[in-house]
This record gives structure tokens, C-alpha cells and sequence, in this order.
């Protein structure tokens, strides 16, 4: 990723607010510097030339300095507005969006990211164009999430049941890190997907074909959402028992509910698994842990259901 | 340890300390004359040795939550176990730990000792806060073996509300530990109001007096914040009252602010009995007055009440609003200064002084650095637009740190090798000392600064697991830790031994010039003085101090901190 070069301190920025911020924080950390090393140089010379030399060592009577104390009051006065109205003025760049941005919806949840794009394509993985401005409007589905990418410079939290947004610039393509740093429960460190900066001709293909929903087959379909949606976070195609059950050979196989009644896996407690996954637990596994589908379409709930059919 | 007797009055003392002198480690010895004390020495030392344990607890989950980050992905712990080591940390550290610790170890033994009183205004009501301290405590390990809390220690709703039930005994604990804050800190407040010797004017208070003045004022004021925030959560969960829950129609957020009403301040808490702490061994390891004694005296009481006015920067990516956002940054820089200033204060204090490099000498000076590291990097982090990128990384976890541990808890370790002698009547080892100090210093910076660069690189916090990148430094994080944690088992080895095989302390090993030791034996007496102490000049006046430095400047004040007759120990000495 994008993210390993950059300087010591920072990774290599990747939108147009990071160079000001960079060039903030660095300012406060050599600033900081200078004054760690008068404090650090002061000190080691007061204490090796008064060093104590006798146990009879006479205290001195002193006169304090007034200057030397109005100058250690003003200095870092003048300093401290100085980086405060610095770094509000950025702050204001970063909270106002571009009119013109190009506008994405975030839903966050546990533990996942889903975006959706103007013309109906959803991912799981941020794409955004290069060298244009976008809005990314969030909402959670549960608990507090936070988006953060690193390379760009910007965070916010995202909360349930109220919008929050954050806007960004990508100046340069590739493809970076993106976290969730609100802590949200067990999954919390593996909530991270990737953005992919495209250059604009590159991100309208994308676009369109993730778009396409319509005319993939179902079972294509399925398998897309299974990534997209966070599905296999918690549900393995290989037999091995995650968070939830696999999937492998799921379909008409004896279910035990929790309840005590056996059920056949057929088409429709698939799909009711999917939309309601409280109706009925499956024995042996945590209740409330997967959250609802019941906001996809029609067509991808079938889309599911058809490729979970096909995983012997 | 004839180079730990600096004073003219060491060496005899010592020699009067061999005949047994009734003092209160000895005049009652059954562990009921413990627990049912009303000595605020022994209060004291009862709170030493439980907030020890929890110190121990708390300090191995830290390195269980260090060595699971020693490698990306699971390394010793699941991912749920790791957030409930990290959460158990969390709350022990803050809320068992470090809120309590100067004040109520130190400030409970020294404090009356320091004003010339015989004991604290409330010796019942002392008690009281110990009990009241043990009950939070039990109800914390009745929440761990309920269930389990993963919540971090802020506690933020919604996933608060949602998760085990256990999160309701852990905040009734917390709803309980603090009724103990509150008890010492309007203990604290009426004893230095009402019980300072003859002579003793608010301008002749010790530092570490102004400082516990200044924690006691927040403690009463700001914990029953955190009472009612979590008596808001339990009633939420409980009877599904929708306060902070959306699902319910409450507000996430609200509880953002009511929590760090609290925990704010509660960073003053923390640091301000430090700030005295440092004022004490600064000028008793110089021998100097203090450089600007009354800038730090009413700075620490302009920190305590400002300190109510900048919660919201822990808020400024939550959604609140951007003007919110800007008069909080402000108002944080402005109480930042003072913090700032005390600093140069205390380097400027051994100027023309004799600086003498013992152990709690050289804690004063680790506090200098890490402390300013610590500020510092809240200089940065209050910086609105870095903040964005900073916060809820790894970076404000190197800065807390450097604030609280390379802060409070440095401070307190200085404070307790200074008053050791005076605590338990020994020496510690010297150079075991020396050794303890500088590993610990090592060891400290080389954990978490590199956690500072992970921060600012974009290595989130409370993650279980990271990505590749991240590994290196994570490393040296966990090695370092190590050394650190070596260090402080080693401050625990000896001082453990010399309890028991320790030199005999004499009544002022260091030369200091407050009342404890002027005037009290080692261990004190179990009502402090055998004569009301009459005070006639100020506590870091030591050109004045004639009974420690001899009557070298004649003229007003001859006699101890200062009577015309004769000090206390001198006089033990002759019989
Ligand atoms: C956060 C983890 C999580 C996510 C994400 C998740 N599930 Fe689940 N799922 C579970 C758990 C736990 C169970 C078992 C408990 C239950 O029945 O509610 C389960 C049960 C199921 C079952 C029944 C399995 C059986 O063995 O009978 C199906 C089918 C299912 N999930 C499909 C999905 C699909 C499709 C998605 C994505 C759209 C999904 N799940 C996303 C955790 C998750
Ligand atoms: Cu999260
Ligand atoms: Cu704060």
C-alpha cells in the first residue's frame, strides 16, 4: 500500500489538505524540539554546575528574574495562538465541503463498510477518483464507527441514526488503508478496507461495471455480495467455523435451532436467515451477531441465496 | 548509609533512633489496629500497599495487551480477550490507580504532617473513603468474574449499552470508588482550611499542601459527574430509559460530554498532587527556595477550575459542531501555558542551588523530560486540523502515557523513595535506587515513544491485530516494555528488603525543610509532634532553616521552621 514510504513521522500523503497538515505538525514538532532542548540543555547544566559538592553545601538566598519569567509566559503564549488559529483554519478547510463534490454513502456496521455510489453500484472497499473532490456521507448501522484514512489526513466518527460526513481530495492514485477507529467490539482491528484512487476514465469503468448488478447471473452476483456485504468476515466457503457457520454444504442439510426444533437449510430459511437472523439461531452459536440484510433488494437477497445454494 | 545523612543533625539522630521510641508503626500491633485506625499515617500506608496491588494487576494486563501486539494477528489472546485486557487496564489504571494514588497514599501521610496537625479534620470519614475504595474494588472483580467488559474504559455508548451485563456492576463500582475521592478531597479542604499550625499563612504552605488543595477542589466538584453519568447508564440498561442509546432515542453523544466533564478534570486530578510532589523534591534536592512560589501555588488552583472548561477536545471528530470544536482548542491552550511555565519554574529552582543527584532527585528530573514530552504532544494533539489525523491513535496513547505514567506515576514514585525514611523509618538501597530510576526512565521512553511515531503513522488505537507494516515498532514497543516492567520490580525488590533489612532512617536524611521533617522522628510519632509546631518562615526558606543547616545566618527565624525552642528531634537526641 501507498502507506509504507512517507517520512518518518508521517505516511506519504495522498490529498490536498495533507501537505498543510504536515507541514503543521511538523512545525509543532520541530518547534517542540527547540524547546525539549532548551529545557533538557537548562537542566543538565544547572544540575552538573550546582552540582552538590559538600553535605554542608550553604543555601543561597536568590533574586528572581522578572524578565526571565515574562519572557517565559509570552513566548509560549505567542506560540500556542500561533499553531491554535493555524490549525483552526485548516480545521475549516477540513469540515466545509467543496459544493461540487462528488457525493458517496457510507454505511458502517459490525464489522464492515458498505458504499454506495450515485448510480446504484455498492463495494466494500472505498473507490474514489483522483483530483476531484468527494463527499462521503455516513451513518451506522449499530454501534460508533470511525473512518479514518491515514494518507489523506481526515477522520470522523460515524454514528447510528444521524449523518456525519467527511470530504477529502485524492491527489495521487493507488490504494490505501482505510480504518475504523472508534473502538466498536471484537472485530474492531479487522474493520479496515482499502481505497482505491483511480484516475477518472479508470474509476467511470469501474463504476459501470460494478453497476451491472442487473445483468450478471444471480450466482455471480451472490458471490460479489458475499465479499461486498462482510458476509465471509464471519462465514467461511471451506467448512472451517468462524464467528458463524460455514456455508459449505449448507443448502438441505438438518439445521438444530437453539429452540430445539431441526429445520431443513432450504431456500427459504436461507432467506430468512438473511433478513431476520434472530428468528432463528442456529445451536452452538452466538444470537444477535449478525446483523439484518433486510435493507438489500430483492434481486441481491436471491442473489445470496442462489450462491450459497451452489457451495457444496 | 553514612552518604544519605546530609545534615547536621543526621548522624546523631540516628544514633537516638536505635533506643525504641513509641512511634506509630509500633505502639499498636494488631491487624485490627489496622483496619480499624484512624491515623492518617496508617491510612496511608494502607492505601499504599492495596493501590500496589492494583498498580502490579493492572501493570501485568498492560504487558499481556504488549506482548499480544508483538506480532499482527493473534499472537497470545483472542480478539476478545484483548479487549477485555485492555479495558480491565483501562479502568484499574484510571479509576483504581492513578486518581487515588498521590492523594490518598502520600497526601493522607504527609499532608497533616506538612500543615503541623495531628491528624486529617475527618480521621472517621478517612477511614470511611478506604472502606468505601474496597467495596469499588470488590465490585470490579465481581464484574470480571460476572462476565466480561469490553468496553475500553471511556465506556462509550451505544455498544456500551448493548453488550455484557457485566458493564453494570464495573459502573456501579466506578459510581462508588468515587464517593472515596470525594470523601479525601473534602477531608483534604477543611483540614488545610482549618487545622495549619500557628505561623503556617496560606503563603507558607508547601507546594505539595497548594497542589492537594488544588486536586481535593476538582474531586468534589467533578466526580459526582462521573457518579451520575454512570447511574444514567445503569438506568438505561436497566429500565430501558433511552439516555445515550439511539435505538432507544437517546443521544451517543450526550454521553460524550457527560463522561469527559469528568475525565477531563480527572486528568487534573491525576497530575496537579504530581506538580507538588515535584515542587518538594526540586527544592529540597537543590536546596533552593522554589523559583516563583506563588505562580505555582495559584496556577495549580487556576489549572483546577479551567480544567472544567475544555472537555470538549476529546470531541473533535464526534460530530460536534465546528465552533465548539475552535473554543475548546483555545480555551486548552490557555491552560496549557501554566502547565508550561511551572516547568521552567522547577529547572530554574536549582539555579545557585546544591544539587544532590539521589534517587528521588533523579525522579524529579525524569519527571522533568517525560512530563514535557507529555505536554508537548498535547500541544499537538490540541492542534485542530493534526488532531483530525491523530486522534484515536496510537499517538494520544504515547501522549497519555507520557502524561500519566511519565507524569503522575514518576512522580509518585520519587515522592515515595523521598518520603520513604520518613514512612517506614529506613533506607532503601541507594544505588539499587539509582539503577531502578534510570531503567525506568530507558525503558519507559523506548516503549512509547515509538508508540508516538505508530500514532502519527495511522496505527489506530485498541486494535487487536495491525496491519503488516506496523510490526517493527510495535516490537521495540514490547521489548522496551519489558525493561520497563523489569525496573519497576526492582523498586518493588528493594524496597520490600529494606523494610526489613533497610538502615535505620534518621529524622532528616535529605535536609529538607517542611515540618515532617523538621520536626517529626522517623517514623513519626503516632501523633506527629510532641509540640504543636510554630512556623515562622516558608517551607523552602532553608537560608532560614537554622535547626537543619545550623546558625550560620543569624537573625529572624533562628530555631525550626521556626520557633525559638529547640526542634523536636534534637531533643530526642539528648535523652
Ligand atoms: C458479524 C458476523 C456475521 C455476518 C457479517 C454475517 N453473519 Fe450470518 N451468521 C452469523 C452467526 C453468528 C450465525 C449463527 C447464529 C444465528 O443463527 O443467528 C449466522 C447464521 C447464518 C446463516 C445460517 C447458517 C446455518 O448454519 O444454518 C446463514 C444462511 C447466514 N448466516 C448467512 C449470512 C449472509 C448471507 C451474510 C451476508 C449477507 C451473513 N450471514 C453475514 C454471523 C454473521
Ligand atoms: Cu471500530
Ligand atoms: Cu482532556
Amino acid at each position: 500500500m501507498g502507506n509504507s514510504n512517507g517520512t518518518v513521522w508521517l505516511p506519504e500523503g495522498a490529498s490536498t489538505v495533507a501537505s498543510e497538515i504536515d507541514w503543521l505538525f511538523y512545525f509543532v514538532t520541530w518547534t517542540s524540539l527547540a524547546i525539549m532542548l532548551l529545557v533538557v540543555g537548562g537542566l543538565i547544566y544547572l544540575a552538573y554546575t550546582y552540582r552538590r559538592r559538600s553535605a554542608d553545601d550553604a543555601p543561597q538566598p536568590i533574586k528572581e528574574s522578572k524578565l526571565l519569567e515574562i519572557s517565559w509566559v509570552v513566548i509560549p503564549t505567542i506560540l500556542v495562538l500561533l499553531v491554535f488559529t493555524w490549525g483552526f483554519q485548516g480545521y475549516l478547510k477540513l469540515t466545509v465541503a467543496p459544493p461540487n463534490a462528488y457525493e458517496i454513502q457510507a454505511t458502517a456496521f459490525s464489522w464492515g463498510w458498505s458504499f454506495d455510489y450515485p448510480n446504484g453500484a455498492s463495494s466494500n472497499n472505498l473507490h474514489v477518483p483522483v483530483d476531484r473532490p468527494v463527499k462521503v456521507n455516513m451513518s451506522s448501522e449499530d454501534v460508533l464507527h470511525s473512518l479514518f484514512i491515514p494518507a489523506f489526513r481526515v477522520k470522523q466518527d460515524v454514528l447510528p441514526d444521524r449523518y456525519s460526513s467527511v470530504w477529502f481530495e485524492a491527489t495521487r492514485e493507488g490504494e490505501y488503508h482505510l480504518f475504523c477507529s472508534e473502538y466498536c467490539g471484537t472485530q474492531h482491528a479487522e474493520m479496515i478496507a482499502t481505497v482505491h484512487v483511480h484516475s477518472q476514465t479508470d474509476f467511470n469503468e469501474w463504476l459501470a461495471d460494478a453497476a451491472m448488478d442487473e445483468d450478471i447471473p444471480l450466482p455471480e452476483l451472490g458471490e460479489r455480495l458475499f465479499g461486498q456485504q462482510g458476509c465471509q468476515q464471519c462465514h467461511s466457503i471451506d467448512g472451517t467455523s468462524g464467528i458463524g457457520p460455514t456455508m459449505q454444504g449448507l443448502y438441505m442439510n438438518d439445521r438444530l435451532l437453539q429452540s430445539g426444533e431441526t429445520v431443513t437449510a432450504d431456500e427459504n430459511y436461507l432467506r430468512q436467515m438473511i433478513i431476520e437472523p434472530t428468528a432463528q439461531v442456529v445451536e452452538g452459536y452466538p444470537a444477535g451477531v449478525m446483523p439484518s440484510y433486510a435493507r438489500l433488494s430483492e434481486r441481491e437477497i436471491n442473489a445470496l441465496v442462489a450462491y450459497i445454494k451452489e457451495l457444496e | 548509609m553514612s552518604s544519605a545523612t546530609a545534615t547536621h543533625d543526621g548522624g546523631s539522630a540516628s544514633a537516638a533512633g536505635s533506643s525504641e521510641a513509641p512511634n506509630y508503626l509500633n505502639h499498636q500491633k494488631t491487624i485490627r489496629s489496622w483496619l480499624l485506625t484512624l491515623d492518617h499515617k496508617r491510612i496511608g500506608v494502607l492505601y499504599a500497599v492495596t493501590l500496589a496491588t492494583v498498580f502490579l494487576i493492572a501493570g501485568l494486563l498492560a504487558i499481556a495487551v504488549r506482548l499480544e501486539l508483538f506480532m499482527p494477528g493473534e499472537t497470545i489472546m483472542s480478539n476478545d480477550a484483548y479487549n477485555q485486557t485492555f479495558t480491565m487496564h483501562g479502568i484499574m489504571m484510571v479509576f483504581l490507580f492513578i486518581v487515588p494514588s498521590i492523594p490518598a497514599i502520600l497526601g493522607n501521610f504527609v499532608l497533616p504532617m506538612q500543615l503541623g496537625a495531628k491528624d486529617v479534620a475527618f480521621p472517621r470519614l478517612n477511614l470511611a473513603s478506604w472502606y468505601v475504595y474496597m467495596i469499588g474494588g470488590a465490585l470490579v472483580v465481581t464484574a470480571l468474574l460476572v462476565g466480561s467488559v469490553d468496553t475500553g474504559w471511556t465506556f462509550y455508548t451505544p455498544y456500551s449499552s448493548s453488550g455484557s451485563m457485566s458493564v453494570l456492576y464495573m459502573t456501579l463500582a466506578i459510581f462508588i470508588a468515587g464517593f472515596s475521592s470525594i470523601f479525601t478531597g473534602i477531608n483534604f479542604i477543611v483540614t488545610i482550611h482549618k487545622m495549619r499550625a500557628p505561623g503556617l499563612t496560606w503563603n507558607r504552605l508547601p507546594l505539595f499542601v497548594w497542589g492537594l488543595y488544588a486536586t481535593s477542589i476538582v474531586m468534589v466538584l467533578a466526580t459526582p459527574v462521573i457518579g451520575i453519568t454512570m447511574i444514567l447508564l445503569f438506568l438505561e440498561r436497566l429500565l430501558q430509559i433511552g439516555i445515550f442509546d439511539p435505538a432507544l432515542g437517546g443521544d451517543p453523544i450526550l454521553f460524550q460530554h457527560f463522561f469527559w466533564f469528568y475525565s477531563h478534570p480527572a486528568v487534573y486530578i491525576m497530575i496537579l498532587p504530581a506538580f507538588g510532589i515535584i515542587s518538594e523534591l526540586m527544592t529540597a534536592f537543590s536546596r533552593q527556595r522554589i523559583f516563583g512560589y506563588k505562580a505555582i501555588a495559584l496556577s495549580s488552583v487556576a489549572i483546577a477550575l479551567l480544567g472544567f472548561l475544555v472537555w470538549g477536545h476529546h470531541m473533535f471528530v464526534s460530530g460536534q459542531s465546528a465552533i465548539s470544536g475552535i473554543v475548546f482548542s483555545l480555551i486548552t491552550y490557555l491552560i496549557g501555558i501554566p502547565s508550561g511555565i511551572k516547568i521552567f519554574n522547577w529547572v530554574a529552582t536549582m539555579y545557585k542551588g546544591s544539587v544532590w543527584l539521589q534517587t528521588p532527585m533523579l525522579y524529579a528530573l525524569s519527571f522533568l523530560f517525560l512530563f514535557t514530552i507529555g505536554g508537548l504532544t498535547g500541544i499537538m494533539v490540541g492542534v485542530l486540523a493534526v488532531d483530525v489525523h491523530l486522534h484515536d491513535t496510537y499517538y494520544v496513547v504515547g501522549h497519555f502515557h507520557y502524561v500519566m505514567m511519565g507524569g503522575t506515576v514518576i512522580a509518585l514514585l520519587g515522592g515515595m523513595h523521598y518520603w520513604w525514611p520518613k514512612i517506614t523509618g529506613k533506607m532503601y538501597n541507594e544505588t539499587l535506587g539509582k539503577i531502578g530510576a534510570i531503567l525506568i526512565f530507558i525503558g519507559f521512553n523506548a516503549t512509547f515513544f515509538p508508540q508516538l511515531i505508530l500514532g502519527a503513522r495511522g496505527m489506530p488505537r485498541r486494535y487487536a491485530t495491525y496491519v503488516e507494516e506496523f510490526t517493527f515498532l510495535h516490537q521495540v514497543s514490547t521489548i522496551s516494555s519489558l525493561v520497563l516492567a523489569a525496573g519497576l520490580f526492582l523498586v518493588l525488590g528493594y524496597m520490600v528488603h529494606s523494610l526489613f533489612w533497610g538502615e535505620k532512617a534518621t529524622s532528616n536524611p535529605w535536609g529538607a525543610a517542611t515540618l515532617e521533617w523538621t520536626m517529626a522522628t522517623s517514623p513519626p510519632d503516632p501523633h506527629n509532634f510532641t509540640r504543636t509546631p510554630i512556623v515562622t518562615r516558608g517551607p523552602y526558606d532553608f537560608h532560614l532553616a537554622d535547626e537543619v543547616f545550623g546558625p550560620r545566618h543569624v537573625g529572624d527565624g533562628a530555631g525550626d521552621g521556626a520557633t525559638s525552642e529547640p526542634a523536636l528531634p534534637r531533643e530526642t537526641e539528648s535523652t
